[in-house]
């Protein structure tokens, strides 16, 4: 009676019925039970874990948002609005929705950063690297869809910039764009199939996710020291270590996107959107999200159109081959004396593009922008790989343990012997 | 380093600095909704629901209201029954495919002022008068831009050239506004005897307009103070409990 594989066995005999049919209960045991953190992990290391909320957060109130969504171009403007007035606790659902996609940014961007700044990238997690900048595309691709479904002057005339960038393909751009837009223009076509895919790419970004999870696993994660695991001491179960600090994030940020969601629903919002869209009249500024601004600003600042639409492109392109550009073993910016500040400068920059894509591109801010996307680009092909060369990094803690005594600072003893007895 | 970062602000505080520069500042009026507390000042609501009905509906649509709405700001049922009935809607067809016309029900839209966009553009000059169901949502500095923008009509400097049937006005982008200054003192007089001066007039429709664009305001806030407290006593609980549990981590 026996079967052929021996199971885990559980106090619960469900449990033990589904285990012996399928091992999903001690893999969940395995990646979210006993999953062993670097005990030294600070809280940017809840970064994963809330976007994760979020995303789920986004995808729930998405549906609901759906049920009273009407994708037609003379009807959505009022769906809309009608969601916002007369369902019940309808303007709750888009509010989150509408501020939930700029904060999952925000928190993806930290996310993002955070690796770049400890170099979790590096070997051995190169590909779940590449898997987050999968994400962090898509994520795009959804938010840019999103943002014209509300059909307001910004979301008709962002889909018209965005999608004219296609026409920039040899021969055959015009025929791409209109066959992307279903039209010649953006129009009801446009409008149906940019709904349908924002609705599904949420759910392969989902799919996405889970890859990311499941390869970081793998090899765990990094800490702050940028060191390996070496023992078990090093170490602490995600439960109930892990989740309880996690949930101290969560609460922190329930309070800011909280503040934002009920008491300035609107501040990062576009007022243009609030006006219908109308094809005959262009707004005097066309911006696309603030969370995508850093790259419109790079788009914009070089002259030509093709040049843009490339540079955007690399832009984002040569995140994915980040691990190969940085020739230093060693992870972490704290043991990284001049990496660290070209490092610091980068993330200010990148606010600095953001800033300046939201601006007309003229005068002062386009000299901003050039700048700004010298910066960028000489970060990755230049910085990065000559540093990694002449740098001398600082010593090395002994083990995540010493890290972890000492603060992730440098400490010159084995403190952690004497503090243990 | 420390010249690149100082260069940097210094970039930054020039790029605020001379987008500040080509406008002057929005005065910011005091209004009973500010902050994260402030509530909706109903009297005054209904005394620029007047307003509007008198004076802004006569060009201006709100097509996003329904009468019912009206019931928000303190009128009763009747009252809003008597205040549809003043307007009149096409309805049909009838059993006979007859279109007809009826007095409006509290389940109705407001009455747009025209038949259609054209005829609105026709009648002002060629400018279509903007729906005004989320003015203040759809304007940059919302409530204070509408009302420094009804005050704002002045003689124009010597040097501006107004086109045809334009008006000056200090708030408008450009300056140049197809609507006349629609209010003057006491060109609305209020039942309950307060001071029907212009800018009274002003502060009260704009009271009326940020209503009508955010009915949820006072809900929304109110759930906000509750879910805000319970984030921050969840949070203090956990992180007692994670301190405790992580007192032991050596």
């Amino acid at each position: 009676m026996s079967g052929s594989k021996e199971s885990k066995q559980y106090k619960n005999s469900v449990l033990n019925w589904i285990e012996f049919r399928l091992p999903i209960i001690s893999y969940f045991e395995k990646e979210y039970g006993d999953y062993p953190m670097p005990k030294n992990c600070n809280y940017f290391w809840s970064f994963g874990a809330l976007s994760m909320i979020i995303l789920v957060t986004m995808i729930v109130s998405g549906i609901f948002l759906a049920m009273n969504y009407t994708p037609h171009t003379d009807m959505a403007f009022d769906s809309v609005e009608r969601i916002m007035r007369d369902v019940n606790y309808g303007w709750l659902l888009r509010y989150i929705h509408l501020n939930g996609a700029a904060f999952f940014f925000i928190i993806v961007y930290i996310h993002m950063l955070r690796g770049m700044y400890y170099g979790s990238y590096k070997y051995p997690r190169e590909l779940n690297w590449i898997l987050g900048c999968v994400i962090y595309v898509l994520m795009t691709a959804t938010a840019f869809l999103g943002y014209t479904l509300p059909w307001g002057q910004m979301s008709y005339w962002g889909a018209t910039v965005i999608t004219n960038l296609f026409s920039v393909v040899p021969i055959v751009g015009e025929g791409l764009k209109t066959w992307l837009l279903g039209d010649y223009t953006v129009s009801n076509a446009t409008l149906n199939r940019f709904f349908a895919l924002h609705y599904v790419l949420p759910f392969v970004i989902f799919g996405v996710v889970g890859l990311h999870v499941a390869a970081v696993h793998v090899h765990g994660s990094n800490n702050p020291a940028g060191i390996d695991i070496k023992s078990k001491g090093d170490t602490v179960k995600f439960f109930p270590y892990m989740l309880l600090k996690d949930t101290v994030a969560l609460c922190v940020f329930g309070v800011i996107i909280s503040a934002v969601i009920f008491f300035g629903p609107n501040i990062m919002a576009e007022v243009d959107n609030y006006i219908p869209a109308d094809p005959l009249v262009t707004p005097a500024h066309i911006v696309p999200n603030w969370y995508l601004a850093p790259f419109y600003a790079i788009l914009r600042a070089i002259p030509s159109k093709m040049g843009g639409v490339l540079a955007m492109g690399a832009a984002i392109g040569i995140l994915f081959v980040l691990p190969w550009l940085d020739t230093s073993k060693t992870r972490s910016c704290n043991y990284r004396p001049m990496y660290k500040w070209f490092m610091m400068l980068f993330f200010i920059n990148f606010f600095a593009l953001g800033y300046v894509g939201l601006k007309p591109a003229e005068g002062l801010y386009l000299l901003i922008a050039r700048v700004g996307l010298v910066y960028y680009f000489a970060f990755f092909l230049l910085i990065t790989p000559f540093v990694g060369w002449i740098e001398k990094p600082k010593k090395l803690p002994a083990s995540i343990s010493d890290a972890y005594l000492g603060g992730n600072k440098e400490f010159p003893l084995p403190l952690a012997e004497k503090e243990i007895n | 380093m420390k010249v690149i970062f100082f260069l940097f602000f210094i970039f930054l505080s020039l790029g605020a600095f001379s987008s500040e520069n080509s406008h002057k500042v929005m005065p910011k009026h005091n209004w009973s909704f500010d902050g994260i507390t402030g509530i909706f000042d109903k009297a005054a609501i209904q005394r620029g629901y007047k307003v509007y009905r008198e004076v802004c509906s006569g060009c201006h649509s709100m097509r996003l209201l329904y009468f019912r709405d009206l019931i928000d700001i303190g009128f009763s049922e009747a009252q809003v029954k008597v205040i549809a009935s003043d307007y009149t809607v096409l309805d049909g067809p009838n059993n006979e495919g007859e279109m007809f016309e009826r007095s409006a029900r509290p389940a109705d839209r407001f009455v747009n002022p025209y038949i259609n966009d054209n005829e609105a553009r026709a009648n002002n000059n060629g400018a279509y008068p903007p729906d005004l169901s989320v003015i203040t949502k759809a304007r940059k500095n919302g409530v204070d831009y509408i009302y420094n923008l009804l005050l704002g009509y002045v003689e124009p400097p010597k040097d501006v050239n107004l086109g045809q049937g334009m008006y000056y006005n200090e708030w408008m982008p450009g300056n140049q506004i197809a609507m006349p200054s629609p209010l003057s003192d006491g060109v609305v007089d209020y039942d309950d005897g307060t001071d029907n001066n212009i800018e009274q007039l002003s502060e009260d429709v704009v009271y009326f307009l940020k209503w009508a664009a955010e009915p949820e305001m006072e809900v929304r806030k109110n759930l906000g103070i509750k879910v805000i407290l319970f984030f921050i006593i969840l949070g203090f609980v956990v992180y007692l409990g994670k301190n405790r549990l992580w007192r032991d981590v050596s």
